[in-house]
C-alpha cells in the first residue's frame, strides 16, 4: 500500500460531526485513515495542509456547461476545471445544450468530454421535454440508463399542468428524479429583474414574486399526487421556502436549492443597468436574500453555483438585450467564504449545504469516511487567487477577496494542485 | 494706476457721440448696448442726448467665437431686438473695447437681422490690446493695462469701475 | 455598466456633458436648463431666430425606434442652433440583420459625430451608449425603453413655468398609462427636484407600476378626487395595445373613468392648465373641448419642445467641450 498523505489538515465534515486538526491517508482512491498512519504500507507523498480545510468535495446541483452547441461561452474541459478549483468534484450539467441533451449520444458526449478533461466529473442532467419545448415526454429511461442522475426543465415552461402531471407520473413510474425549476411564463412574462421599486425606477419589466410561487404550488400538488421523486431547483424567494416547508410537514419528499448568486446579492446590484446581474432566477429583495440564508443555517437549502458564462457580446448590450447568466466558479469560494466570515451563513450549514444536501437530492453518498472514495478538496480560506483574470463581464467583482481550493480529489484521483 | 472718473468719462462720450451725430446726420439712429455693461451705457446715452428711440440691447451669447474653450455662459439672457435692423443706422454700445471679440459677436448677430445701413461703434472705454482690427468710431476715454490686469464695469446705478 | 446614469452625464465640474435622464439632477442645474430654454423663447413664447452656437459641429439622429415627431423637432433644435444634422434610421439597415448594438455604435465612430440623439426601445439603452462611445461626444436620450424621456419632461416643465409662474408649490396630476410611461418617470423626477407640492398618479391598478410611490409620487385610483386642487393636469397619451395585453378592458370604459372632459377639469382649480405630451386621441384620453379650450396649452408644448432641445444640446456640447480644453483658460 502506498498512502497518500495529508497532514495537519482542519478536517470539516458537519454530517460526521467532524471538526478537528487530523491527519488523513489515501489509498488506492479510498480514504483509508483518518488520524494515525495504518501499520502496512508506505507514504509516498505527502501534503502539508497546515490547517486548511479539508471537506468533502462539493456536489454542484446546477451548472451550464454549454458543450455541445455553445462553446464560445464555454466549455465542459473549461469549466470542469474552474469547478474543481472551486472545490467542486460533481457537477449537474443542465440539459440547455445544442442539441439540447434529450438524447442519449448527446449524454455520451457529455461524458466522454468530461472524461477526457479529467477535473470535476459531469453528472449530466437529461431534458424532461423533448427539445425542452414542454410538450412531450422525453425518452426518459433511455435517458437514465446513459447517465443521467435526474432530468431538468433548465427553466423551460412546461406546456400546462396536464403535461406536467403526466411528466411526473411516468417519471415516478421509473424513480426517476425531476429537477424542476418554478417558473409561470405568463406571470413572468416579458420580465429580466425582481419586480419592485427599482425595477420600477429604471423602467426595466419586472418578474413579480408569483411567477416562482404560483408555479412552486402546482408543481409541489401535482408532486404530491403522483409521487414523483422531486428537487427544486433555484428559488429565489422567501415565500418559496414556507411553501416547501409546508409540503414537506405534509409528508412530501422534497429537497431544494439555492444559486450562491441569490445569497449574495439582490436587486440593487442591477441598479445602473449592470448587466452582471442579469439572472435567471433573478435577484430579490434583501428580505429575501435574508430568509433564504436562514434556510441554508437551517440545514433546509442546498447551495448550487447554477454558473452560466458567456461571451462577452453577450453581456456587452443594454440590459434587457443581454443573456442572463452569471460566470461564478472562479468566484465562489470568495464569494462563500465572504458570507461566512460576515457571520451570515453559518461555515458547518454552508458545508452542509454543498455536500451531504445536493447528495441526498441525487442519492449518492458523501463525506470523509473511511473505505468510500476519497471524494474531498483542500482549501485555504486566505489565499488569495494569484492571476487577475481578464474581465469577461458575466462575473462578479471578487478581487481582493480570498479562497481558493489548493487541491482537489475526484474519485481517489487529483485534479487540482495548486500548492 | 488710478481708474478714470467713471462720470466724467460718459460725460465725455456724450459729448463725443453728440458731435459725431451732428457731422453725420443719420436719420431715425437706434442705440444697441452689448450685454451687460454696454446696456448701462446705451442707457446713460439715451437719457443724456434724448434720444428717441428706446433702449435696446444684444446678448452675444451664442455667437461668441470660444464655445469651444468654454462652452456656453449659463447666465445668457436673450437679446431684445426689434424684428428687423434693415436700412437701420444703428450705435452699438459697449462698455470697455479690449480684444475686439465681443464686437465681432454683435456685428454678425446683427447683420442675422438684416443689412443695417451703418453700424457706428461707442464705447467708454478703450484698453487697447486687439485681436481684431476693429476700432471705437466715438470712446470715452482710453486706458493702458498692464499685462495680467483687467477691468470691469459694474451697475446699472451708480456705475463703478474696478480691477478685476 | 456599473456607472450611475445620473453621475454620467455630468463632467466633473458639475456641467452637463450627456442627458440621460432628470433623476438625480439638482434643483439648479434643471433651472439652468430651463433659463437657456427660455434664452430661446422671444416673451411671447416664439422661436427667436438661427444662432450659430454650434456651427459645424455633427449632430446624428440614432431612432431606433420610429418616431418623425421627437426626431423631427430635434433635428430642427439643431438646425436652428446652425449645428449640421444626420438622421440615421437604423431600425431599417442593421439592427434588423441581427447586427448588436455594439457592433453599431463601432460603426458609427468613423462619422465623428459630436453628438447622438438617440431613442431606443431598451430602458438603459442611452446610458449604455453614453458608457461605450468614444469620449467626447454627447448623448442625448429622445427616450429609451420605459425609463426616461428627460426632454418630454422639461419642456414640461418648461410649460408650467411659464404658464404657471413657477413648478414650485404646484399641485401635479400625471393621468393614464404610468406603467409603461417614460415620460411620467421622467416628470416625476423633474417636478419633485424642482420642489412641486404633491405629484399624483392616476390610474387603474392595471397600469399604476407596484412601487411607484418609492419614486415619491402618490398614487390615485379615483381621478375625481385627484383633480381636487389640482394645478396642473397631464394627460399621458393611450396606446391601443393596452386593450389587447389585458391591462384595460375598452377606450370607452377608460374614457368615462379616466378620460379629462369639460365637468372633471371643473374639479381642479379654477386657473388649472391641461398638458398632453402629444399626439392626443381624442375622446380616449381628453375630449375636444378641453384639448382646443382656454385651459389647454397642449399646442404651446411643441414650440418649447424646441427651445428645451436646444438648450440641452447647447448645455451638453458645451459640457463636453470644457471637459476637453481642460483647466479654465484666460
Amino acid at each position: 500500500m502506498k498512502y497518500l498523505h495529508i497532514r495537519n489538515a482542519h478536517l470539516i465534515d458537519p454530517a460526521r460531526s467532524l471538526d478537528s486538526l487530523s491527519d488523513v491517508y489515501i489509498a488506492e482512491g479510498k480514504l483509508v485513515a483518518i488520524g494515525h498512519k495504518p501499520p502496512e504500507g508506505t507514504i509516498e507523498r505527502t501534503i502539508e495542509a497546515g490547517e486548511q480545510w479539508l471537506v468533502p468535495g462539493f456536489i454542484d446541483l446546477s451548472a451550464y456547461l454549454n458543450e455541445p452547441g455553445y462553446t464560445q461561452k464555454g466549455t465542459i474541459a473549461r469549466d470542469t476545471q474552474a469547478a474543481a478549483e472551486a472545490g467542486f468534484t460533481h457537477i449537474c450539467a443542465q440539459p440547455h445544450t445544442r442539441p439540447i441533451a434529450d438524447s442519449s449520444a448527446v449524454i455520451q458526449l457529455i461524458l466522454d468530454k468530461s472524461s477526457v478533461a479529467g477535473f470535476a466529473r459531469v453528472l449530466p442532467l437529461g431534458a424532461l421535454t423533448q427539445g425542452l419545448a414542454g410538450e412531450q415526454l422525453s425518452n426518459m429511461v433511455s435517458l437514465r440508463n446513459a447517465g443521467c442522475v435526474a432530468l431538468s426543465n433548465a427553466r423551460f415552461p412546461i406546456k400546462d399542468s396536464y403535461v406536467l402531471r403526466r411528466l411526473m407520473e411516468y417519471a415516478a413510474t421509473y424513480n426517476i428524479r425531476l429537477f424542476i425549476t418554478p417558473n409561470d411564463p405568463a406571470l413572468a412574462c416579458d420580465g429580466v429583474m425582481h419586480e419592485g421599486p427599482i425595477s420600477t425606477r429604471l423602467g426595466l419589466a419586472g418578474i413579480p414574486e408569483t411567477a416562482e410561487t404560483v408555479a412552486l404550488a402546482q408543481t409541489l400538488l401535482l408532486a404530491e399526487q403522483t409521487g414523483a421523486r422531486l428537487h427544486i431547483s433555484q428559488i429565489s424567494c422567501a415565500r418559496s421556502i414556507d411553501m416547501l416547508t409546508e409540503a414537506r410537514n405534509r409528508g412530501l419528499n422534497v429537497t431544494a436549492d439555492v444559486s450562491l448568486a441569490n445569497l449574495c446579492f439582490t436587486d440593487e446590484t442591477v441598479n445602473g443597468y449592470n448587466s452582471r446581474f442579469h439572472v435567471e432566477p433573478p435577484l430579490r429583495s434583501e428580505a429575501d436574500r435574508q430568509a433564504l440564508l436562514a434556510a441554508v443555517n437551517r440545514g433546509e437549502l442546498a447551495i448550487c453555483s447554477n454558473h452560466r458564462p458567456h461571451e462577452i457580446a453577450a453581456k456587452k448590450a443594454p440590459f434587457a438585450a443581454s443573456e442572463p447568466g452569471m460566470s461564478l466558479y472562479r468566484h465562489f469560494l470568495p464569494l462563500l467564504l465572504q458570507l461566512i466570515q460576515n457571520d451570515e451563513l453559518d461555515r458547518n450549514a454552508a458545508i452542509q449545504a454543498l455536500t451531504e444536501l445536493p447528495a441526498r437530492a441525487l442519492g449518492l453518498e458523501r463525506g470523509l469516511c473511511e473505505s468510500h472514495l476519497f471524494n474531498a478538496t483542500l482549501i485555504n480560506p486566505s489565499a488569495l487567487p494569484s492571476e487577475e483574470q481578464p474581465d469577461d463581464l458575466s462575473s462578479p467583482n471578487t478581487s481582493g477577496q480570498p479562497g481558493m481550493a489548493t487541491a482537489t480529489f475526484v474519485d481517489g484521483f487529483q485534479v487540482i494542485s495548486n500548492h | 494706476m488710478h481708474l478714470p472718473d467713471i462720470d466724467a468719462t460718459c460725460q465725455a462720450l456724450s459729448n463725443q457721440l453728440q458731435t459725431y451725430l451732428e457731422t453725420y446726420p443719420h436719420s431715425n439712429p437706434m442705440i444697441i448696448g452689448i450685454r451687460t455693461g454696454g446696456v448701462w451705457v446705451a442707457q446713460h446715452l439715451i437719457n443724456t442726448l434724448n434720444l428717441p428711440e428706446p433702449l435696446y440691447s444684444v446678448d452675444i451669447s451664442f455667437y461668441r467665437d470660444d464655445f469651444n474653450q468654454k462652452g456656453l455662459n449659463p447666465k445668457v439672457c436673450g437679446s431684445e431686438l426689434p424684428e428687423s435692423l434693415e436700412n437701420r443706422h444703428i450705435i452699438l454700445v459697449d462698455d470697455v473695447i479690449m480684444s475686439g471679440r465681443t464686437v465681432r459677436a454683435a456685428i454678425n448677430e446683427l447683420f442675422d437681422y438684416g443689412r443695417p445701413a451703418s453700424i457706428t461703434l461707442a464705447c467708454l472705454l478703450d484698453v487697447g490690446q486687439r485681436e481684431l482690427p476693429i476700432q471705437p468710431d466715438v470712446c470715452g476715454a482710453k486706458l493702458a493695462l498692464q499685462p495680467d490686469q483687467l477691468i470691469k464695469l459694474s451697475g446699472p446705478e451708480p456705475m463703478t469701475l474696478n480691477f478685476v | 455598466m456599473t456607472s450611475d446614469p445620473c453621475q454620467l452625464q455630468l463632467a466633473p465640474n458639475g456641467q452637463l456633458r450627456h442627458f440621460l435622464t432628470t433623476e438625480g439632477l439638482s434643483k439648479e442645474l434643471l433651472e439652468e436648463i430651463l433659463h437657456t430654454a427660455n434664452s430661446f423663447l422671444d416673451p411671447k413664447g416664439q422661436l427667436i431666430q438661427k444662432v450659430p452656437l454650434l456651427r459645424g459641429k455633427n449632430v446624428v439622429n440614432l431612432f431606433f425606434e420610429n418616431s418623425t415627431r421627437t426626431r423631427s423637432t430635434f433635428e430642427l433644435a439643431a438646425t436652428r442652433l446652425s449645428a449640421d444634422i444626420l438622421n440615421l434610421d437604423i431600425q431599417r439597415s442593421a439592427t434588423s440583420k441581427g447586427e448588436t448594438l455594439m457592433d453599431t455604435l463601432w460603426n458609427l465612430e468613423a462619422m465623428h459625430a459630436d453628438m447622438f440623439v438617440v431613442r431606443h426601445a431598451d430602458s438603459g439603452a442611452a446610458h449604455f451608449i453614453a458608457e461605450q462611445v468614444t469620449p467626447n461626444v454627447a448623448i442625448i436620450n429622445a427616450g429609451d425603453g420605459r425609463h426616461s424621456h428627460p426632454t418630454q419632461a422639461m419642456l414640461d416643465m418648461l410649460t408650467i413655468q411659464r404658464h404657471k409662474g413657477q413648478i414650485e408649490g404646484q399641485v401635479v396630476a400625471i393621468v393614464g398609462d404610468i406603467l409603461h410611461s417614460r415620460v411620467a418617470r421622467s416628470q416625476i423626477h423633474a417636478l419633485k427636484a424642482l420642489g412641486a407640492a404633491e405629484v399624483r398618479v392616476v390610474g387603474p391598478a392595471t397600469l399604476l407600476p407596484k412601487d411607484i410611490e418609492a419614486l415619491g409620487a402618490k398614487a390615485y385610483y379615483d381621478f375625481s378626487l385627484a383633480l381636487r386642487d389640482c394645478d396642473v393636469v397631464i394627460m399621458l397619451r393611450l396606446q391601443k395595445e393596452r386593450m389587447q395585453n389585458a391591462l384595460l378592458p375598452s377606450e370607452s370604459e377608460f374614457f368615462k373613468l379616466y378620460g379629462l372632459t369639460a365637468e372633471k377639469l371643473a374639479l381642479a382649480k379654477p386657473d388649472a392648465i391641461v398638458m398632453h405630451p402629444g399626439p392626443i386621441n381624442r375622446g380616449v384620453e381628453i375630449e375636444s373641448a378641453v384639448a382646443d379650450g382656454p385651459q389647454s396649452v397642449i399646442l404651446k408644448q411643441v414650440g418649447y419642445g424646441i427651445a428645451v432641445r436646444m438648450a440641452v444640446m447647447a448645455m451638453a456640447m458645451s459640457g463636453q467641450q470644457t471637459t476637453q480644453a481642460g483647466p479654465e483658460a484666460p
